[in-house]
């Protein structure tokens, strides 16, 4: 476990920097965590996907899977991977403060 | 008299309708059991087809054959599930069931069309998959023959059965072509949209190594956009490109059909359940077993094995007014042939991943955990045995369902 520090405050993060408590993130959080994952700025094509990921999250308590945001957030496979390159749906669930995706066990 | 209907007679409908017709008094339940198609497979078996190792003979049995006296069996394909009005609509004759619990084990299957180019005119010339046994089959005659090239190995999406099975082939492929003398003029190369060999770390790293050892190129977090059949090149949705002579397919896997129309599945067409007691959240009176759960654990038949076995001792606390317990802890057990006589073993649940280890004894054995021995290939091998003899037949194993950490070491 480590700690990201942002304005002050610190978060806690686990080894592969997901969010340990989802109900700390903030957009300012999102913001900072996406520059570690090499995303200069969040787009509003990025916030939709986020939005989407979230409410997600809160209302089912974990990630959804590529497919998931695919088939219910209006964006195509295709964009996703540009918007969030090399592994999308973990990429975007960390942002997102969410768990990593469940998918594949 | 009170009535448990099974939907599908595969490897978790058959183990379950054994179990229960035992458990259950026949003056009291009436057990049915629905499948659309006559002939069993036993799936692990389809793995060894393309090398010539087993025949489609070793893997079909009539499902008849596993089916209890004192069970029903229809043969129809089941046409719409009505949570609601617990009943169940059957496609021959448009004939209705009611039902007072429904266990939905319908499985899962490939879908070849999901991906653009890859089920059209080179489909089963130089695109094969071996998780159908007409797959499996039409790629030993292909193997048969191959002069070698680049074989290109690729998982489209996850989850799909039994996640060892591509890496099981792409080692039994090593060995063949060693076998053959035409190892040094093949190239290997497993695509997988995971970050590594395998879902969980410390596999992913021994499985990695041994797959350097082979030889064998891995192209992590690679998701397929679609297969150009003519330039013979599978291309991902970040366009990255890989060329092929001969490219071996894990379609993606669904959950079937009826699931879709019932409106009871997620976007995969799997069913979400309680993962430790496999009770539907929205049905107090459905129970989904097998690769048909949204569950978090591999879809295998150990898998199901286990959770038959925890099912269904739970399943007589709750008709008895019983709260169930959360019994089923994710245990999955897979043998993973590596080629060469040999095999590993892993055994995990929801919340140990897999380690290195002994098993089924502490220390000795006769199995190792995450490392290569002959006595895991052995293993492999009576598992058929094992499966038709006493897995289908609902029989116990001497072995624990839930897993236990005895016997395991964590070298991280
Ligand atoms: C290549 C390969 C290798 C594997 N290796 C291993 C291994 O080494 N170890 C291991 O543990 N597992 C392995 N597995 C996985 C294992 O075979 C499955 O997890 C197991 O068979 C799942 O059982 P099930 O009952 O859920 O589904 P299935 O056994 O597939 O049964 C589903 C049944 O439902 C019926 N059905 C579906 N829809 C309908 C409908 N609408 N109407 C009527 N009937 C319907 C089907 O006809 C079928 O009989 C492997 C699988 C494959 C493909």
């Amino acid at each position: 476990m480590s700690t990201l520090v942002l304005n002050g405050i610190s978060i806690k993060i686990n080894e592969e920097g997901f969010l340990v408590d989802p109900s700390e993130w903030t957009r300012e959080i999102a913001e900072e965590i996406a520059k570690e994952e090499g995303i200069a700025e969040l787009t509003a094509a990025h916030w939709k996907v986020i939005e989407y990921c979230r409410q997600y999250g809160l209302e089912s308590g974990k990630a959804p899977t590529l497919r998931t945001i695919t088939n219910n957030a209006g964006v195509s496979t295709k964009e996703i991977f540009n918007l969030f390159p090399k592994g999308p749906a973990k990429k975007v669930a960390k942002i997102s403060g969410l768990d990593k995706p469940e998918g594949c066990v | 008299m009170k009535k448990l209907l099974i939907l599908g007679a595969g490897t978790a409908g058959t183990m379950v309708a054994n179990r229960l017709r035992r458990l259950l008094d026949r003056d009291e339940w009436r057990i049915t059991i629905v499948d659309q198609h006559e002939t069993h497979y036993y799936q692990p078996g389809f793995l060894f087809i393309p090398f010539g190792m087993y025949s489609k003979n070793d893997v079909i049995k009539p499902k008849r054959d596993f089916i209890p006296a004192g069970v029903e069996l229809i043969m129809s394909p089941v046409e719409l599930i009505e949570p609601d009005h617990n009943r169940v609509k059957l496609s021959r004759d448009g004939r209705i069931i009611n039902y007072d619990f429904l266990v939905i084990a319908t499985g899962a299957h490939t879908h070849p069309e999901e991906t653009p180019g890859l089920q059209e005119h080179e489909w089963y010339k130089s695109i094969f998959d071996f998780y159908t046994v007409e797959g499996a089959v039409a790629l030993a005659k292909h193997l048969r023959s191959w002069q070698g090239g680049r074989l290109v190995v690729n998982v489209v999406e996850n989850p799909i059965k039994c996640p060892v099975a591509p890496l099981e082939f792409i080692m039994l492929a090593d060995w063949f072509f060693h076998e053959q003398g035409i190892r040094e003029r093949v190239d290997i190369t497993y695509a997988t949209p995971l970050p590594g060999a395998f879902t969980k770390p410390i596999a992913s790293r021994h499985l990695g190594d041994i797959l350097d050892q082979k030889g064998i190129h891995v192209v992590p977090e690679f998701m397929i956009e679609h297969v150009d059949p003519d330039a013979r090149k599978i291309v991902s949705y970040d366009e990255q490109e890989i060329e092929y002579d001969l490219l071996v397919s894990i379609p993606l896997n669904m959950g079937d059909t009826v699931v879709a129309r019932s409106g009871l599945g997620d976007d995969l067409n799997f069913i979400p359940v309680d993962k430790n007691t496999f009770v539907s959240p929205k049905h107090a009176n459905i129970f989904v077993l097998g690769d048909a759960a949204s569950v978090p654990t591999s879809k295998a038949g150990s898998v199901a094995h286990f959770a038959v076995e925890t099912f269904s001792e739970n399943f007589l606390r709750y008709i008895d007014g019983l709260e169930m317990q959360p019994s089923f802890d994710g245990h999955a057990n897979c043998f993973i042939e590596s080629g060469f006589g040999k095999g590993l073993l892993i055994d995990f649940n929801y919340d140990v991943e897999p380690l290195p280890g002994r098993y089924p004894l502490p220390g000795i054995g006769p199995f190792t955990l995450l490392q290569e021995s002959e006595m895991n290939h052995w293993g492999k091998m009576m598992f058929r045995w094992m499966y038709w003899n006493i897995l289908l037949k609902g029989q116990e194993l001497p072995l624990p369902a839930r897993m236990t950490m005895a016997g395991k070491w964590n070298d991280n």
